[in-house]
């Protein structure tokens, strides 16, 4: 029988005041005959960008979204610079790394566009970077992508696709300053594991919008940990679908919004077959005036996915006045038959009188701020279970930590 | 000898968009080894006393002169209240999401002592400060005052008041909402500080119960934002018997 939970406050209520101001924590949980994560799109799936309208901002997947600071990039208006965004991939002995054209017959089988933005991308993609491990290739190294904004616009699609029983680490690090839209596949056979470390380390002004979409083969293991940091809007849409049954994937996310940011995680994991598992846990802090950020967490449970288990989590750390989230679990059960599943949302903010409560015990204002922010990530720093990339992150962290705080 | 100093001191907060003084010229003299109940009747200004010494930003000090050791107290940030010595056990101690009771105590006795504790002798210290005020071990890994009850809230300040051992710790309603063996167990854990003979205690309460289990030198009777009796001990014998009315008749701010 279906174990719904749905706790919008629960183990993270808002200590010494409410939530902050303008914000949102909403949940739903829905018994359906049919699916509404899919209907209350704007239109249906599709790679070409005319099967789109031109959003207006209203519409359910972009009202979070400030249009006006996507620089075109929703209403066709952004045009492909050329040498707008620099990719490369370095990876061990044993990958295979190609620059494909359009045409190439493996790329766009993870995932359909589903918003404009992503139609857009894949419509207007010239090249797109395709990287292969073997089946029952299994790396002792990381493969890593650099995607380096040169301040120009670009249109990109990356595919990474692992055979059968293959093991790979790829790390995608976004850095410098661009506009893009991009769509990023991931595929992987069956037994196969897969951990995808995404950073967004970008720029002040960068414009970065997204759809990942991995397709998880038979009994296969997908980990993906989001880090995303900088950049003006970085708006991210990871999804994920199963092949067959046994497969599991792990949805990590860290996020420090700064001042001014916009940076919105969209996620859907769509069980549509049985036995497999899923577990999206989502944390950010925010600080200053109009730092914006927003998680979506879809997740549904087809009629025929029987023995399925999920679970999602966002947890969200409001460090200063003036910022807002806007956090909207929602669960999709078409079938009782499940082993779990449940969602929880929370919005917390560190405030004077918890500032007080460490200072009085001797811990200077600085230090108090960095405590209450490290505890909040430490846990699931540690989930991710990659010591090199824990330790990258940690110091990252303390470095934003260290430059807004000052 | 470790001496606070309490001169005259008044003190405002905002509210309403007006300025309204709780406090009215206290004067008290707090040395270390002794313990001082200040007891009065609700809206007295107890509690504004206490928070105004460890630097509460809500409390406006307008006059008068606080003394640590000949130091100025008002001058210094509430951390270095707390580095200079100066414990406030609050009434409702704050949740702070995301930060264990391990890593904060830790902090903290850093922070105060000047010197990360040696780990191995740290571990111990607070295992068996733990065990004295029958915490569960299994707190230190939750997060501070984060869906504690009302005596495990109570039991966490004591506990940091015996790792910080401070040079002066107010005591601010301690006792309140605690059931008998809560009380019982947290009053203990004053005593072994005051014990040491090396803390200046300043107990503040509307209740007489607590004076069972922790014996004041002195007791003073707030009202209306300052003290109006001092005395010792029986002194709180006869606000058991008699109650606050004597002092509370058109004097109360409330």
């Amino acid at each position: 029988m279906a174990e719904a939970q749905n706790s919008p406050t629960s183990g993270f209520a808002p200590a010494g005041g409410p939530p902050p101001v303008g914000s949102t924590t909403a949940g739903s949980i829905a018994v359906a005959a049919e699916s509404t994560v899919a209907t209350r799109m704007s239109a249906p799936p599709s790679f070409d960008v005319a099967d789109f309208a031109v959003p207006h901002g209203r519409e359910e997947e972009w009202r979070f979204t400030p249009l006006e600071r996507l620089r075109g990039l929703h209403d066709g208006t952004a045009t492909a610079t050329g040498d707008g965004v620099k990719v490369a991939v370095e990876a061990p002995e044993g990958v295979v790394v190609e620059t494909v054209g359009r045409d190439d017959a493996r790329l766009g089988r993870a995932g359909t566009p589903v918003d404009r933005v992503a139609a857009q991308a894949y419509s207007a993609f010239e090249q797109a970077s395709v990287v292969t491990v073997p089946k029952e290739t299994v790396l002792t190294e990381p493969i890593r992508i650099s995607v380096r904004g040169e301040g120009g616009t670009a249109y990109g699609h990356q595919l990474v696709e692992l055979g059968a029983f293959a093991e790979a680490l790829v790390v995608i690090d976004h850095t410098g300053d661009a506009v893009l839209a991009a769509n990023v596949d991931f595929v992987l056979g069956d037994g196969a594991k897969l951990t995808v470390v995404s950073v967004q380390d970008w720029d002040d002004k960068a414009v970065h919008v997204a759809q990942h979409n991995t397709l998880i083969g038979r009994d296969a293991s997908f980990k993906s940990v989001v880090v995303t940091f900088g950049g003006d809007v970085v708006r991210l849409h990871p999804r994920v679908t199963y092949a067959g049954p046994g497969g599991e994937a792990e949805l990590f996310g860290l996020y420090l919004t700064d001042k001014g940011q916009h940076q919105e995680h969209r996620l859907l994991v769509d069980h549509n077959v049985p036995h497999c598992k899923s577990n999206v846990v989502y944390k950010g802090a925010l600080q200053g005036d109009d730092a914006h950020a927003v998680w979506i967490g879809d997740v549904l449970i087809e009629a025929r996915a029987e023995g399925t288990d999920t679970y999602e989590m966002n947890r969200n750390l409001v460090l200063t006045d003036g910022a807002r989230v806007d956090s909207v679990p929602n669960l999709e059960i078409e079938t009782g038959e499940i082993v779990g599943a449940g969602h929880a949302s929370a919005t917390g903010r560190f405030d004077d009188e918890q500032l007080f409560y460490l200072m009085a015990r001797g811990i200077p204002e600085r230090d108090a701020r960095r405590l209450v922010v490290r505890g909040f990530f430490a846990e699931l720093v540690q989930q991710i279970g990659l010591p090199d990339i824990e330790e990258r992150l940690i110091g990252k962290i303390e470095e934003e930590l260290e430059a807004a705080v000052g | 000898m470790a001496t606070l100093e309490i001169r005259d001191l008044h003190v405002t907060v905002e509210a309403d968009n007006a300025t309204k003084e709780i406090l009215k010229g206290v004067d008290l003299t707090v040395k270390q080894g002794e313990t001082h109940a200040i007891m009065g009747p609700n809206g007295s200004g107890k509690s504004t006393l206490a928070y105004a010494l460890a630097g509460h930003p809500k409390y406006t000090v307008s006059s008068g002169t606080v003394t640590l050791d000949g130091e100025d107290v008002l001058e210094m940030s509430v951390d270095e209240r707390a580095r200079a010595g100066l414990f406030l056990a609050m009434q409702y101690p704050v949740e702070v999401p995301g930060v264990s009771v391990s890593n904060f105590l830790r902090t903290s006795a850093t922070a105060v002592r000047g010197e990360a504790p040696k780990l191995r002798t740290w571990v111990k210290e607070v295992r068996e400060a733990m065990e004295r005020l029958s915490i569960d071990p299994a707190f230190a890994e939750r997060n501070v005052n984060e869906g504690f009850s009302g005596g495990e809230k109570k039991r966490h300040e004591i506990l940091q008041l015996e790792l910080l051992k401070p040079k002066i710790a107010v005591l601010d309603e301690t006792d309140s909402g605690l059931d008998v063996d809560a009380l019982r167990v947290v009053s203990e854990g004053v005593n072994r500080v005051r014990e040491s003979g090396e803390v200046g205690t300043l107990l503040i309460t509307h209740y007489t119960r607590i004076l069972r289990y922790i014996k004041p030198d002195h007791v003073h009777v707030f009202a209306n934002g300052r003290i109006v009796e001092s005395g010792g001990p029986e002194l709180a014998d006869t606000l058991e018997n008699e109650g606050y009315e004597a002092y509370t008749k058109g004097g109360a701010s409330e």
